[in-house]
């Protein structure tokens, strides 16, 4: 396939090289890992194959031979020479047709799989591209040819996902370092309306709201993030990590995003408001909200 | 291990995640080398750092007792000090941008620094900031200094560089506040290599004075 406008921003994304992180290399991958998954599905790939994610849409790209494709993801119209496609829908594509995708109504990534996978080479196991690290392919430029994997399995018909909520809640985990916060900052993090600054990429998603002020002031040695980590800087404004997050941070992890719900992080967009709930059950390791 | 708590403190990280608290860096490294060996199934990654180490596991495919019995046991290990490692050796040419601003914190002469910074071996403590960059424990206390009140925007690929109890090596072109005091040919990041990264978690390091 061959990228006529890559739209806002276009990478190749598949689920990551897990397992380098004692090597300073993140695991990276699709921010909204259920949406590539579904695509994925979709057209009969394996999980594992690699898919572009769009932020924002608004990709064009000419097909070089005949294609099954479907999008998943935040939902945008898309149009193959014109003709509407559907969300979440294997769809058939001719040699020498033009896919043109319009930007998102809600949400912000949105999946393009294509049977066979981008078969891009991969870079340690994956062909993600770590926006942070500078790993795997470039990001998709106009006139960028990507070749296409072999069909591997069948074509699936599938219920459309649930819509994205306009102001969803995440369910976090407290800690690690809850215990760097006044008592209150917990609380205020899940009773709080966060809205979503324009400071959001594949690295992280920077929130504004009330601050959440911290009891410790020592400089924090660096330890290790993971994705969906609520990292608090000085400023006191919240930092939610993304797929291409730091593998190290120096400031305090307030809480964590539970992993079935960071895929809803990846579908922020700026302006956007949310909340967070503590998971149930969650006593913390350090502070116990549900009282003696 | 010398040192290690008798209790690990652990502390939750998500669904998925377990971080260990210690106490110093050599802790760390003792733990790091102690996990391994084995891994339970279901565990994606062990990535120490300066006074933690994490554990990623998938939670549907092994519990969080499990790897918190895991730590546990790997924690109360004797220390595996004559496990044989080889040392790499890193030439470098000591040229460095702030090699006389290291002597001037140290209130040593630039050889001196030198003298001392080639004298040690060092260990791969944690590999952080960039892929393959090597935080290496063992710097002689002599040679602590403070990082750069102003960070470069860039640092070339092989400098050499030194900030509070670490030394290291830029594997690549990248912003950096550490003070540069030489640097190396040697290749510390490949991606056509297995593992990428030279200097892992636990690697011996020398540095050597080139010349010439």
């Amino acid at each position: 396939m061959t990228v006529i406008s890559p739209g806002p921003l276009s990478t190749v994304q598949d689920l990551g090289r897990p397992g380098f992180g004692y090597l300073g290399v993140g695991r990276s991958g699709a921010a909204d890992r259920r949406s590539l998954r579904l695509a994925n599905h979709i057209v009969g790939n394996d999980k594992s194959a690699a898919a572009i994610e769009m932020t924002l849409g608004r990709l064009r790209a000419r097909f070089e031979r005949d294609a099954v494709l479907a999008l998943s993801g935040a939902p945008c119209e898309f149009r193959i020479d014109g003709a509407p496609g559907r969300m979440n829908t294997a769809t058939k594509l001719l040699a020498g047709q033009e896919l043109r995708v319009g930007a998102p109504s809600t949400g912000l990534r949105t999946y393009l799989a294509v049977q066979g996978g981008i078969d891009v080479p991969p870079v340690l196991g994956s062909r993600a591209t770590d926006t942070l690290a500078h790993l795997g392919p470039q990001k998709l430029s106009a006139g960028m040819v990507l070749p296409l994997g072999l069909a591997t399995g069948p074509t699936s018909e599938v219920d459309p996902p649930a819509d994205l909520e306009a102001e969803p809640v995440l369910t976090v985990i407290a800690g690690p370092r809850d215990d760097w916060f006044t008592p209150g900052a917990l609380l205020t993090l899940c009773a709080a309306t966060w809205s979503v600054t324009v400071d959001a990429d594949r690295i992280g998603v920077r929130l504004a709201g009330p601050v959440l002020s911290r009891s410790r002031t020592a400089e924090l040695p660096s330890e290790p993030m993971v994705t969906g980590a609520v990292q608090v800087p000085p400023s006191g404004q919240p930092i939610i990590f993304l797929a291409d997050h730091p593998v190290t941070g120096g400031y305090p992890v307030v809480a964590v995003i539970t992993g079935a719900d960071t895929d809803l992080a990846g579908q922020l967009r700026p302006g956007q408001h949310l909340r967070f709930r503590l998971s149930p059950g969650d006593s913390g390791d350090a502070l116990d909200l549900r009282g003696p | 291990m010398a040192g290690m708590a008798r209790e690990l403190r652990l502390r939750r990280v998500g669904d998925g995640g377990l971080l260990v608290e210690l106490d110093s860096l050599e802790q760390v490294i003792g733990l790091t080398r102690a996990l391994a060996d084995a891994r339970p199934g279901g565990v994606i990654d062990v990535i120490p750092a300066a006074r933690t180490l994490l554990v990623r596991f998938e939670p549907e495919e092994v519990s969080r007792t499990m790897v918190g019995q895991w730590l546990s046991t790997a924690s109360r290990q004797d220390a595996d000090d004559d496990r044989v490692s080889d040392t790499v050796e890193v030439p470098v040419r000591y040229d460095g941008a702030d090699l006389a601003e290291v002597a001037r914190l140290t209130g040593l002469t630039a050889p001196q620094v030198v003298g001392l910074h080639s004298g040690a071996i060092y260990t791969v403590a944690f590999c952080g900031f960039s892929p393959g960059f090597a935080y290496l424990s063992g710097s002689p206390a002599a040679l602590r200094v403070p990082r750069r009140s102003s960070p470069r925007t860039k640092v070339p690929a092989g400098a050499v560089a030194l900030a509070g109890e670490f030394t290291g090596v830029y594997p690549r072109e990248s912003p950096g506040g550490w003070q540069l005091i030489g640097h190396t040919d040697l290749v510390t990041f490949d991606l056509e290599k297995n593992p990428p990264a030279l200097l892992t978690p636990g690697t011996l390091v020398r540095f050597i004075e080139a010349t010439g």
